[in-house]
C-alpha cells in the first residue's frame, strides 16, 4: 500500500529508502527530501512540548495530486517518511499510524543489533522484508 | 457582505436575508411600529435550545418583516426553508368592540383559516393600544375586553399568543415594559418555530438521506434540501452549523466516488462522469455561485461544477468564519482530490483542461485570501498558501511544456491548435472579475497567449514560490522548484541562468547525502557546463559522473569518454593543465613500501607500492602517475630513524588510507568518536569527593566549524606543487577496479621525504589529490661505519676464556678485501686465536648475506682481524674469544710471583662493598680501516672468586684457613690448591690439610682450605703467604690452553700464642649442680705459654732485675645475660712475663637460668699506660675510656656487668670533663696471642627447688 518508505538519520540524509515503482525512485527520493521540510517545520513546533507527551506521528506531510506523504519522527530524531497513492483511499490516518508503529518497531530491531553500526545505512533484511510487506499488502 | 439574489425574492423591507415573519391586519399600525421592531429584536441574545443534544446557543435574532400573502405560505411538499414564513403576526389596534365585530373579528377568522389550511401553527396576535384613541371614546369597554374577545375567539387555550403592546411610540417605562414584554414573546415564539420547522425540515431530510439506496434518488436532490437547511444556518449567522451542512454533503460525495472506484456506482453518479468541457476554476467572490446552484439544481452539473459550487460555499463560510488559511488548506485538498476523482470516474478531460482549472483555481484561492486579509497576515500565513503557489507554478510549467511555450522555437501549429482548445473551456470571463487586471483569467490567457508572457508569468511564479519558501525555512522545496527553473532556463537555452539553481540544489543534496538526487542534478549540471563551455567545471562533474555507481554502465562510460576525449583533443595550448581533485577519478585505497620500515640507507633502492581503485568504468591510459615529495633535513636522523623503525614495525609497512563515502554527508564522516574520560576532584584536606564529571577531551574537534563542502563541484583550488622530489611511473593503463602501481627510486641524500601529493595525467588532465592523509613518509640515512664490541654472556670472567661479539656496521664504508681490524694486545689480557673463526655478513635489514670465515693473525703487540669484503650498509659480526689473566705480570710458569697486583687492590676495595664481584678493566685499542683514529674500547672483566683466611688456634697449635667464594654463576673445578711463605724465614712449614683430587665449587658456594703452621724455631711476628689455586669451568671438558692460577696473598702477625686463658665455674660447696639464684664461683686462670719475646716489648712490658712483667686487664663479659657477675668483673693485673706464670682469679656469678649455661667471656686486653708512663697516680676517680672498645674499664670501682648499658651513657655524658687527663689506654690482644681453652665449655644448672616458676627461653 505505500510506494516508498524512507528511514531518514538525525542529519537528514537516507538510511534506508526503498519505492515500489522502481523506475520512479528519482521522483520519490526528490519527494521524501523535499517532505522533510515540513518534518523540520512540525518537529520545531512540537519542540515546546514534554517529551513524553510528544506524538511521535507527524500526520499528513503535504499532499501532491497523487501521492499523500506521512511522517513520523522518533524520539532521537530519526525519520520515518512514507508515501502513499493518493488513489488508495481505503488507507486512513489509523492504518497509517499501525504502519508506521510496525516502521518503528522494526527500525528498533535494527539498532538493537550489535553488528549495526548507528547512522550507518540500514542493510537489515529483516526490515527490509518487513518494508516489502507493507507495500505489497492490499494493492 | 452582498445578499443572495434568491429566487422568487419575497422580500419587502430589506434585501437581506432574515427568517420571514408575516404581517397580516393593519399595515398602517405595523409601518409605524416597523423601525422600532426592527431595532429592538436583535439587541438581546436569546438561547436556542436544540434538539439532538446540540449545545445551546445565544442568538441574536433579526427578521423579514413581509406582508402576509397566502402564496407565501409553503405547499405541501414544498420543502424551501429560505422562504418558509416562520411566524405569522395579526396586528390590530382595534379598541371598540362594534369595529372588532364588524371587520376585525372577520379580517381575523379569515386569517387564521388561511394558516389552518396551511397547517401552520406558528401564529401571534399583537393587539396595539393606544392611550389618546381610548380617551376619545368614553363608552368603551374596559380595555381588557377587546383582548379577552380576541383571546377567547382564537387563543383556544393558548391564551398566550395573544400580545399587547401598549403606547408603542411613547417613551415611558410602561411602554418599555410592554415592549420587553413583546419582544421577548417574539423571540420566543420565533425560536419556537425554528426549533420545530427545522426539526422537521432535518427529519425530512434524513428520510430522504436514507433512500440513497433506492434507484431513483438523486443526489443533487438531496445536495438542494441540505443545502437549505446550511442556508437557514447561515442566515440565522450559525456558519458553523452551515459548513457542517456542506462538510456532510462533500463527505456523502466522496464516499459515493470512492464506492464507484470500488465497482459500487450510483446511477445518478453517472452523469459526473460527463466529459469536462469547462475548466474555468473556482468562482470564490460571490457568496452564492448562482449560475452552477442552477446547473446542479437541474442536474445538470459536471463533477468540477459541484465541487467547484461546494467548495465555493464552504469557502464563503470559512471566511465568514475568519478562517482564510483553512480555505487555501482545504483548496489544495479540493484540488489534489478533484483530480484524483476525475481520474477514478475515468471522466474524459482534454490534456491541459485540468491544469487549467487548477492553475485557476489556485489563483482564485490566493487572490480570494488576499482580499480578505491585509498583508502583514498574509505574510506571516505564508506556510498555508505557499502550497497552493507551488502547485499553481507546477501547473503552469506542465502548461507550457504541453503546449510548446518552453520550446525554443515556440509553439508548432498542433501546440497552437491545443492552446485555442484550452482558452476555449475557460469560456468568457466572469464579469465579477472582468475589471480586475490581474484576474487568475486574464493571467493564464495572456500566458497561453505567447512564449514571452508565459515565460514571465512562469518566472514570476517560481520566483514568488522560491522566495515563499525559503522565507519559511522551506529550503529543499525551494530548491526543488529552483530545479525545475533550471530545467525551464535550460530548454531555453540560457545555462548560465540554470547553473545557480542547480548549484544550489546540489549542494543541498550533497550536505544531506541524497544519492539519486544529487546524481541527477549533477548530470543536468553537466549539461549546463557543457553548454557554458566551463571546461574544467564539466570535467569535473563529468569525472564525478563517471565515477557514479547510480548511473548505468552506458552514461558512466559517456562521462568517462568526454574526458579521455577532451584529453586526446587538446593538444594547442601545451603548457595549460587542467586541475582536477583525483578522488573522483580514482582512489588511493592503500601504500605499501619495501622495504617495509619506510628507511633506506643513502643509495639504496626504496619502492612504493600503491594500490589505487579506479573508478572509472573504462580502463584508462595514464601518462604519468607521480607522487610529489617533500624533503626535509633532520639532523639526528638516525635516532628519529630508529624510533620509526620500532614504531612501524608491526603494521608491515602497509598505510591504508580511509575510503571516501562520498554520498555521505559532511557531517556525519567527519566527526571523530568522542573521547570521554572520567574525572575526579578531590579536596586537599580530607581527600573526600569534591566533584565527578566527564571530560571530553577532543572537544575542539567535535565543536570545530564544519567546513562548507562547497568546493566539491566547482574545481577546488588545488595548485600543482612543484618539487624536486617527485616519484613517477609513466604509462599506466588504470583498469576499472584496484591498480597496484610500484614507484622506484634510489635515495640520494639523507633526510626524511613525506609524500605530498599524488597525481595521475591523463592528456593536459591532472588529477590530483593535494593531502595524503595519513602522513606517509621515508627517511633516507646515511650511516657512519662504526664498531661494537660486547660480551656475549652478562659480563665477561677473569681467569676463563669468554666469548666477545664484534659487529661492523659498515654504514657508507665499503669493506674491501684486506682490510682488517688491529687490535693492539693489553698486557693482561689474551686474545685466543682458534683455527677457525666465522663472521656473519647481514644486510641492514638483519637479512643474513653471507658467512665467510675470518682470518685472525696474533703476534706480541697486534692481533690482526682480516675483515671479508662487505658492500656498504652491511653489519658484519664475528666472536672471539679473549681470556682475562688473573693477577698481575706472569713470567714463565713460575707460580710464586711477589707483588700485589692492581686487580687484588680492586678486588679488597669492592669487598667492602658487598658481595659483588671484583671487576678488572682492560682497554683494547683498535685500529678501523675507515679511520685514522683508534677505537678504544673498554671490557670490563669481573673476578669470579672471593677469598678470605682467618687464623686458627688449638692451644700453642696455629692452622691457617683459606675459604675461596665462587660469586659467578659458573661452575667450577678447583685443583693443586697450595699456600706458601713468601717471607723469608724457611724454619716455617705448611702442612696441608686438604684433598689431593680437584675439587668442584658450585655457583655461589664455597670451599675451605686448611694449613697447619708448624715452626722450630722462635716463629717471626709476622707471616706473608700466597694461596694460589688452579681453577677451571667445570662444564668444559679440556681447555685448549693452559689457565693461570688463582692467587691470593695475605699477611698474619702475631700468631703465636702468648696466653692461655682457663675459666671454670664451680657450684657452690656441698652441691653438686648450680642452682639458678644461687652464687657459684668463677675461676680464672691465665697462663703465660712462653718467655719474653720481640712481641712483648711495648710499653706496658716493666722491667726489674731480669724480671719482666707486663699489665693486662681482664674483663668477664656475659652478653647473652645467662650469668650474673657478682663482684668485680674486670681487673687489671701485672703478668710476669715467663713461661708457665700463671694468674688467678676468683670471682662469684650467679645463673639466672637452668640449663647448660656457657661460660661467661673472659676478654684479656693489654694495659698500656699512658705514654708519659703516670700509672702510679691512677687514683680512684680516674676513668679510663677508650673508644674502641664498647665497655668502659675503669680499674678500682666496683663495676656491676649487669649494668654496663646504663653506665655507658652517663659516662659518655661526662666524658667531657675528663678530656686532657692522662689515660691508661688498652689494647686488644691479637687473636692470635690468647688462646681461651675454655670457650665453649657448658656447665649445667638446675633449678632452684623452691621456684614455682619455670622460665625456659627458647632462643
Amino acid at each position: 500500500m505505500a510506494v516508498c518508505v524512507a528511514v531518514i538519520a538525525k542529519e537528514n540524509y537516507p538510511l534506508y529508502i526503498r519505492s515500489i515503482p522502481t523506475e520512479n525512485e528519482l521522483k520519490f527520493h526528490y519527494m521524501v527530501h523535499t517532505s522533510l521540510d515540513v518534518v523540520d517545520e512540525k518537529i520545531s513546533a512540537m519542540g515546546k512540548a514534554l517529551v513524553d507527551q510528544r506524538e511521535l506521528y507527524l500526520g499528513l506531510l503535504y499532499p501532491t495530486e497523487d501521492y499523500k506523504v506521512y511522517g513520523y519522527v522518533t524520539n532521537s530524531k530519526v525519520k520515518f517518511v512514507m508515501v502513499v497513492d493518493s488513489s488508495n483511499t481505503a488507507l486512513r490516518d489509523n492504518e497509517i499510524r499501525s504502519m508506521f508503529r510496525k516502521l518503528h518497531n522494526s527500525y528498533t530491531d535494527v539498532m538493537c543489533n550489535p553488528f549495526y553500526n548507528p547512522g550507518d545505512r540500514i542493510h537489515s533484511r529483516a526490515f527490509d522484508s518487513m518494508v516489502t510487506s507493507m507495500m505489497i499488502q492490499v494493492c | 457582505m452582498a445578499a443572495p439574489a434568491e429566487p422568487l425574492p419575497p422580500v419587502i423591507y430589506t434585501m437581506e436575508n432574515k427568517p420571514i415573519v408575516t404581517c397580516a391586519g393593519d399595515q398602517n399600525l405595523f409601518t409605524s411600529i416597523y423601525p422600532t421592531l426592527s431595532q429592538q429584536l436583535p439587541r438581546e441574545p436569546m438561547e436556542w435550545r436544540r434538539s439532538y443534544g446540540r449545545a445551546p446557543k445565544m442568538i441574536h435574532l433579526e427578521s423579514n418583516f413581509v406582508q402576509f400573502k397566502e402564496e407565501l405560505l409553503p405547499k405541501e411538499g414544498n420543502k424551501a426553508l429560505l422562504t418558509f414564513p416562520f411566524l405569522h403576526i395579526y396586528w390590530t389596534e382595534c379598541c371598540d368592540t362594534e369595529v372588532y365585530k364588524a371587520t376585525v373579528k372577520d379580517d381575523l377568522t379569515k386569517w387564521q383559516n388561511v394558516l389552518k389550511a396551511h397547517s401552520s401553527v406558528d401564529w401571534l396576535i399583537v393587539v396595539v393600544e393606544n392611550d389618546a384613541k381610548k380617551k376619545n371614546k368614553t363608552n368603551i369597554l374596559p380595555r381588557t375586553s377587546i383582548v379577552d374577545k380576541i383571546r377567547n375567539d382564537f387563543c383556544n387555550k393558548q391564551s398566550d399568543r395573544c400580545v399587547v403592546l401598549s403606547d408603542p411610540l411613547k417613551d415611558s417605562s410602561r411602554t418599555q415594559e410592554s415592549w420587553n414584554a413583546f419582544l421577548t414573546k417574539l423571540r420566543t415564539s420565533l425560536l419556537m418555530s425554528f426549533t420545530k420547522n427545522l426539526g422537521k425540515f432535518e427529519d425530512d431530510m434524513r428520510t430522504l438521506r436514507e433512500k440513497r439506496t433506492e434507484p431513483g434518488w438523486s443526489f443533487c436532490d438531496y445536495f438542494m434540501v441540505q443545502e437549505e437547511l446550511a442556508f437557514v444556518f447561515e442566515m440565522l449567522q450559525q456558519f458553523e452549523d452551515a459548513l457542517v451542512q456542506y462538510d456532510e454533503l462533500d463527505a456523502l460525495f466522496s464516499q459515493y466516488v470512492v464506492n464507484f472506484g470500488a465497482g459500487d456506482g450510483a446511477n445518478w453518479l453517472t452523469f459526473f462522469c460527463q466529459p469536462v468541457k469547462s475548466w474555468n476554476g473556482l468562482i470564490l467572490r460571490k457568496p452564492i455561485d448562482m449560475e452552477k446552484r442552477e446547473l446542479i439544481q437541474r442536474q445538470e452539473a459536471t463533477l468540477l461544477d459541484l465541487r467547484s459550487y461546494l467548495f465555493s460555499r464552504q469557502c464563503t463560510l470559512l471566511l465568514f468564519l475568519q478562517r482564510p488559511w483553512e480555505v487555501a488548506q482545504r483548496a489544495l485538498e479540493l484540488l489534489h482530490n478533484c483530480v484524483q476523482e476525475l481520474k477514478l470516474l475515468e471522466v474524459s478531460v482534454p490534456p491541459g483542461a485540468l491544469d487549467c482549472w487548477v492553475f485557476l483555481s489556485c489563483l482564485e484561492v490566493l487572490q480570494r485570501i488576499e482580499g480578505c486579509c491585509d498583508r502583514a497576515q498574509i505574510d506571516s500565513n505564508i506556510a498555508h498558501t505557499v502550497g497552493l503557489w507551488s502547485y499553481a507554478t507546477e501547473k503552469l510549467k506542465s502548461l507550457g511544456y504541453l503546449c510548446g511555450l518552453v520550446s525554443e522555437k515556440g509553439p508548432n501549429s498542433e501546440d497552437l491548435n491545443r492552446i485555442v482548445d484550452l482558452l476555449a473551456g475557460l469560456g468568457a470571463e466572469r464579469p465579477e472579475t472582468a475589471n480586475t487586471a490581474q484576474s487568475p483569467y486574464k493571467k493564464l490567457k495572456e500566458a497561453l497567449s505567447s512564449v514571452e508572457a508565459f515565460e514571465k508569468h512562469y518566472l514570476e511564479l517560481s520566483h514568488a514560490a522560491i522566495e515563499m519558501h525559503t522565507s519559511i525555512g522551506r529550503t529543499r522545496s525551494a530548491r526543488l522548484v529552483g530545479k525545475d527553473l533550471a530545467e525551464f532556463y535550460m530548454r531555453k537555452k540560457s545555462p548560465q541562468k540554470a547553473e545557480i539553481y542547480l548549484q544550489g540544489a546540489l549542494k543541498n543534496y550533497l550536505a544531506e547525502g541524497w544519492a539519486l538526487p544529487i546524481t541527477h542534478t549533477r548530470k543536468q549540471l553537466a549539461e549546463c557546463q557543457k553548454h557554458l563551455g566551463q571546461t574544467e567545471n564539466y570535467l569535473q562533474t563529468s569525472s564525478l559522473l563517471a565515477s557514479d555507481h547510480h548511473l548505468t554502465e552506458e552514461e558512466r562510460k559517456h562521462f568517462c569518454q568526454e574526458i579521455l576525449s577532451f584529453a586526446s583533443r587538446q593538444t594547442d595550448s601545451p603548457g595549460h593543465k587542467i586541475v582536477l581533485p583525483l578522488h573522483c577519478f580514482a582512489q588511493l585505497r592503500d601504500l605499501h613500501f619495501t622495504p617495509s620500515n619506510a628507511v633506506v640507507h643513502v643509495g639504496g633502492v626504496l619502492s612504493v607500492e600503491i594500490t589505487m581503485c579506479s573508478q572509472m568504468p573504462i580502463p584508462v591510459y595514464v601518462e604519468q602517475i607521480a607522487i610529489n615529495v617533500h624533503f626535509s633535513i633532520e639532523k639526528n636522523n638516525y635516532r628519529k630513524t630508529a624510533e620509526w623503525l620500532t614504531k612501524h614495525k608491526t603494521s608491515n609497512g602497509i598505510i591504508n588510507f580511509p575510503v571516501e563515502t562520498s554520498p555521505f554527508p559532511a557531517s556525519q564522516n567527519n566527526l571523530p568518536a568522542l573521547e570521554l574520560y572520567e574525572m575526579f576532584e578531590r579536596s586537599p584536606s580530607d581527600n573526600s569527593l569534591n566533584t565527578t564529571g566527564i571530560i571530553c577531551k577532543n572537544v575542539h574537534m567535535l565543536l570545530r566549524r564544519q567546513e562548507s563542502s562547497a568546493s566539491l563541484e566547482t574545481p577546488s583550488g588545488v595548485a600543482l606543487e612543484d618539487g624536486a622530489h617527485v616519484l613517477k611511473c609513466s604509462g599506466v593503463t588504470l583498469e576499472p577496479g584496484a591498480n597496484r602501481i610500484t614507484f622506484r627510486t634510489q635515495a640520494k641524500e639523507p633526510g626524511t621525504y613525506t609524500l605530498r601529493q599524488l597525481r595521475a595525467s591523463v592528456g593536459p588532465v591532472w588529477f590530483v589529490l593535494p593531502h595524503l592523509s595519513p602522513r606517509v613518509q621515508y627517511d633516507v640515512y646515511s650511516q657512519e661505519p662504526q664498531l661494537h664490541v660486547e660480551p656475549l654472556a652478562d659480563s665477561l670472567l677473569a681467569g676463563i676464556p669468554q666469548k666477545v661479539k664484534f659487529t661492523v656496521t659498515t654504514g657508507h664504508y665499503t669493506v674491501k678485501n684486506g682490510d682488517s681490524l688491529q687490535l693492539s694486545n693489553a698486557e693482561a689480557m689474551l686474545i685466543l686465536c682458534h683455527a677457525e673463526n666465522r663472521a656473519v655478513i647481514y644486510s641492514n635489514t638483519r637479512e643474513k648475506a653471507s658467512d665467510v670465515s675470518l682470518r685472525v693473525q696474533s703476534s706480541d703487540k697486534v692481533t690482526s682481524i682480516s675483515l671479508p669484503a662487505a658492500p656498504a650498509y652491511h653489519m658484519i659480526e664475528f666472536e672471539l674469544e679473549v681470556l682475562s689473566l688473573p693477577s698481575a705480570p706472569v713470567t714463565g710458569g713460575d707460580s710464586s710471583t711477589l707483588g700485589v697486583t692492581e686487580p687484588h687492590r680492586k678486588h679488597k676495595d669492592t669487598q667492602k662493598a658487598g658481595y659483588c664481584m671484583a671487576t678488572t678493566d682492560h682497554k683494547v685499542s683498535i685500529d678501523c680501516p675507515w679511520s685514522i683514529y683508534s677505537t678504544v674500547i673498554a671490557l670490563t672483566f669481573s673476578v669470579p672468586f672471593r677469598t678470605t683466611h682467618s687464623l686458627l688456634s688449638a692451644g700453642t697449635r696455629k692452622y691457617i684457613q683459606v675459604c675461596v667464594q665462587n660469586l659467578s654463576e659458573l661452575d667450577f673445578q678447583l685443583s693443586d690448591g697450595n699456600l706458601v711463605d713468601t717471607g723469608s724465614s724457611g724454619d716455617l712449614q705448611l702442612v696441608p690439610l686438604n684433598t689431593k683430587t680437584p675439587q668442584h665449587i658450585y655457583s655461589k658456594q664455597s670451599v675451605f682450605f686448611v694449613w697447619e703452621l708448624k715452626w722450630t724455631r722462635e716463629p717471626p711476628p709476622s707471616l706473608r703467604c700466597q694461596f694460589s689455586v688452579g681453577f677451571s669451568p667445570a662444564s668444559e671438558g679440556r681447555l685448549s690452553i693452559p689457565l693461570k692460577p688463582y692467587t691470593y696473598e695475605f699477611q698474619v702477625e702475631n700468631f703465636f700464642t702468648l696466653y692461655s686463658v682457663r675459666a671454670e665455674i664451680l657450684p657452690p660447696s656441698g652441691t653438686e649442680h648450680c642452682r639458678t639464684g644461687s652464687l657459684c664461683s668463677l675461676e680464672v686462670s691465665i697462663t703465660r705459654l712462653s718467655d719474653l719475646l720481640e712481641v712483648d716489648k711495648d710499653e706496658a712490658l716493666t722491667e726489674s732485675d731480669d724480671y719482666f712483667s707486663t699489665k693486662l686487664m681482664y674483663e668477664v663479659v656475659d652478653n647473652s645475660s645467662n650469668w650474673a657477675v657478682c663482684g668485680k668483673s674486670s681487673g687489671v693485673i701485672s703478668m710476669p712475663v715467663a713461661a708457665q706464670a700463671t694468674h688467678r682469679v676468683h670471682m662469684e656469678v650467679m645463673p639466672l637460668f637452668a640449663g647448660y649455661l656457657p661460660l661467661p667471656d673472659v676478654r684479656l686486653f693489654k694495659y698500656l699506660p699512658h705514654h708519659s708512663a703516670h700509672s702510679s697516680q691512677l687514683d680512684a676517680d680516674s676513668w679510663i675510656e677508650n673508644d674502641s672498645l664498647s665497655v668502659d674499664k675503669h680499674v678500682d670501682e666496683q663495676l656491676d656487668s649487669g649494668s654496663i648499658k646504663s653506665r655507658g651513657s652517663v659516662h659518655s655524658a661526662s666524658s667531657s670533663e675528663h678530656k686532657g687527663l692522662p689515660m691508661p689506654r688498652l689494647q686488644a690482644l691479637p687473636p692470635g696471642q690468647v688462646f681461651n681453652s675454655s670457650t665453649g665449655m657448658q656447665i649445667l644448672v638446675i633449678p632452684s627447688k623452691d621456684d614455682h616458676v619455670l622460665e625456659v627461653s627458647v632462643t
